[in-house]
């Protein structure tokens, strides 16, 4: 695939447009198959547009912030530079505030007095097929980060915009493959992976074999084992994908050292919830369920998120309207609590013994992920999901150095495959929307010589590893945030180097 | 969509995975492996051999560590590791190897 890397010198250089430059982009459309699994029509309906208006007049009835966001934008443009996607493709149509009024045009036809009959005035504009095609490709070109919302005066959420879109187009049958054939597989396996209880088992005993090699100290990774106090719900890419599978070793170690008793569910092994991608209440209410009946069915006390960006959104904002009531868990702990929360809180308490020269190869810099900066939060004080993060890195690694203020914590980055993009028929995309953050990533390497970065994030992971080679950088320069933890932590019982040295 | 190998079809998806994993043979894994640009040899056989094997006991395919570990029992360390799989299979041992061993992409955040 032949990719033409932006070539910024600030990470937030405004390019020359390119129009056109994405059109006509788009991720593969969900087969039948797919569609009908999630109760989607299998291919375009022959009275689409009907369809599609009365979906989008549900929308502006049952859900008001969808009416004051299509209602409100002023056209300031304070959003227009915002993007990742436009600073990286140079295309108009992804300045946020005209990627949305590829629908808003539409909406203001249909359902505003001066769309109904002076359209050209107020630039309204008919539904047609082409309209549709035209959704599809430039809202699969917004990765629901948000970064323009925090620019917004008026708060406008642009990422519902692209969830409304992507879900009128599902009702009428387009959705997406790579969003609906995963949806599909939580619902029949329990996880995006497809992977079945017996090789989850499988794998959680090699890597129960890995820490014991490693260490000398036997850390188990319990799967459902009912009774056990906390429930751990993780990407299934956790189980799978480098540097996932290192972050997993490090929440193992966490609650070995810890003391405390858990278990990953075969039933719910997975934290990610793509019906949050889609702009689906109804999967998002599906893949939550499960969650609340594992903990139900294996008698927890207590529910943890591990490393994922969105799910955290989605467990911290929504899952209690989702899933809930929670009310058989344990009221004195948060519900549900994330994995960060738990360590930096066992730090505070002094449990740990750490060795942070086990980090010293490597000079760090952190990446806020989309989803838990902007919306969720992690403690008790504002502003916890960037000081959390940042304060259990600074417990285990020597050489921490921020990027530029303009590109962390709020005003964070998306990593360019986020809001299900994180397929590789969207790879030129993928590559082309993570140049800011590389960018601001070259920064602090020629300012402070930093070698790796750390997320919190199963896409932003996956992505880094896929693109940072295209901007200089090795595949394993990204990593876990437990991967640090467990690279530093001295286990108790465990063979040191020191001890080694002793002898010697 | 689909395959030639010796004068048969076999259908594939978008991405080159075929449909039905029971239309694999060894000839279509060296027909898959020439549209990667990918000539097989003795190791990458040893991969795509595991990969089958592992799927066949989990219907899945394997983790990379996984697959690491054990390749590094039969190949050594020099070229039992992720590097080396990558010199293997450019695109990924994951999924580039699943589409030549016949299996289907392993999906997610991977």
């Amino acid at each position: 695939m032949a990719e033409d890397i932006p070539n910024m010198e600030d990470a937030l250089d405004i390019p020359c447009l390119k129009v056109g430059a994405m059109e006509g982009l788009k991720p593969f459309i969900a087969g039948a198959d797919h569609q009908e699994a999630l109760g989607f029509p299998g291919e375009l309906v022959p009275n689409w547009k009907e369809k599609a208006l009365e979906k989008m007049a549900e929308m502006a009835e049952t859900n008001r912030a969808f009416q004051v966001y299509l209602d409100t934008c002023v056209k300031c443009g304070a959003c227009t530079d915002k993007c990742h996607y436009f600073l990286g493709t140079g295309d108009p149509k992804n300045m946020p505030v005209a990627r949305q009024d590829l629908l808003r045009s539409v909406y203001r036809r249909y359902f505003t007095f001066a769309g109904k009959y002076f359209p050209w005035l107020v630039g309204a504009r008919d539904l047609t097929e082409d309209v549709l095609q035209e959704w599809y490709s430039y809202y699969h070109q917004c990765s629901e980060c948000r970064r323009c919302s925090v620019f917004c005066p008026y708060g406008i959420d642009t990422a519902e915009i692209t969830m409304a879109a992507r879900d009128i187009l599902a009702h009428v049958g387009i959705g997406q493959k790579y969003s609906n054939e995963i949806i599909g597989k939580v619902h029949t396996v329990g996880n995006n992976l497809g992977l079945p209880a017996k090789a989850l088992g499988a794998t959680l005993e090699d890597l129960e074999e890995d820490i014991e090699d490693e260490t000398g100290v036997s850390v188990r990774i319990p799967l459902d084992e009912k009774g056990a106090d906390i429930l751990l719900v993780t990407p299934s890419a956790d189980f799978f994908a480098e540097p996932h599978i290192d972050g997993l070793l490090g929440y193992a170690k966490v609650f070995h050292e810890a003391g405390v008793s858990w278990t990953v569910s075969s039933y719910a092994s997975e934290a990610a919830n793509f019906g949050l991608f889609i702009g689906n209440q109804d999967q998002m209410r599906e893949v939550s369920l499960r969650i609340r009946k594992a903990a139900e069915d294996l008698g927890v006390k207590r529910i943890i998120f591990g490393e994922c960006g969105h799910a955290w959104r989605v467990a911290y904002s929504f899952l209690d309207t989702l899933a809930g009531p929670f009310d058989f868990l344990d009221q004195n702990y948060p519900i549900p609590q994330h994995i960060l929360e738990f360590t930096w809180d066992e730090i505070q308490k002094g449990t740990f013994k750490f060795d942070k020269s086990k980090n010293d190869h490597i000079r760090l810099t952190y990446h806020d992920s989309c989803n838990v900066a902007r919306a969720s939060r992690m403690g008790d004080e504002p502003g916890g999901q960037f000081e959390i993060p940042r304060n259990v890195i600074k417990s285990v690694c020597n050489n921490y150095f921020d990027m530029d203020r303009d590109t962390t914590r709020e005003s964070t980055l998306c990593c360019g495959g986020g809001g299900g993009l994180l397929t590789d028929d969207l790879m030129d995309l993928r590559v082309k929307g993570a140049s800011p953050r590389m960018t601001a990533l070259q920064q602090v390497t020629e300012d402070h010589g930093v070698t790796h970065m750390a997320a919190i994030c199963a896409i932003c992971k996956t992505q880094f590893s896929k693109v940072m080679p295209k901007y200089g950088y090795d595949m394993d320069s990204i990593l876990s945030v437990h991967q640090l933890v467990s690279n530093a932590i001295i286990l108790t019982g465990q063979e040191t180097d020191d001890a080694e040295e002793d002898n010697d | 969509m689909a395959y030639e190998v010796n004068g048969a079809t076999v259908e594939h998806d978008e991405e080159g995975y075929i449909t039905n994993l029971g239309d694999w043979t060894v000839e279509l894994a060296d027909v898959i492996a020439a549209a990667e640009e990918i000539e097989m040899d003795d190791e990458r056989w040893e991969v795509v051999n595991f990969l089958r094997d592992y799927y066949d006991e989990y219907q899945i395919a394997p983790a990379v560590r996984v697959l690491i570990k054990a390749l590094k029992k039969t190949m050594g360390p020099e070229k039992g590791n992720n590097k080396y799989m990558y010199e293997l299979f450019p695109y990924g041992p994951a999924k580039q190897a699943c589409k030549i061993a016949g299996l289907p992409k392993p999906t997610g955040c991977v």
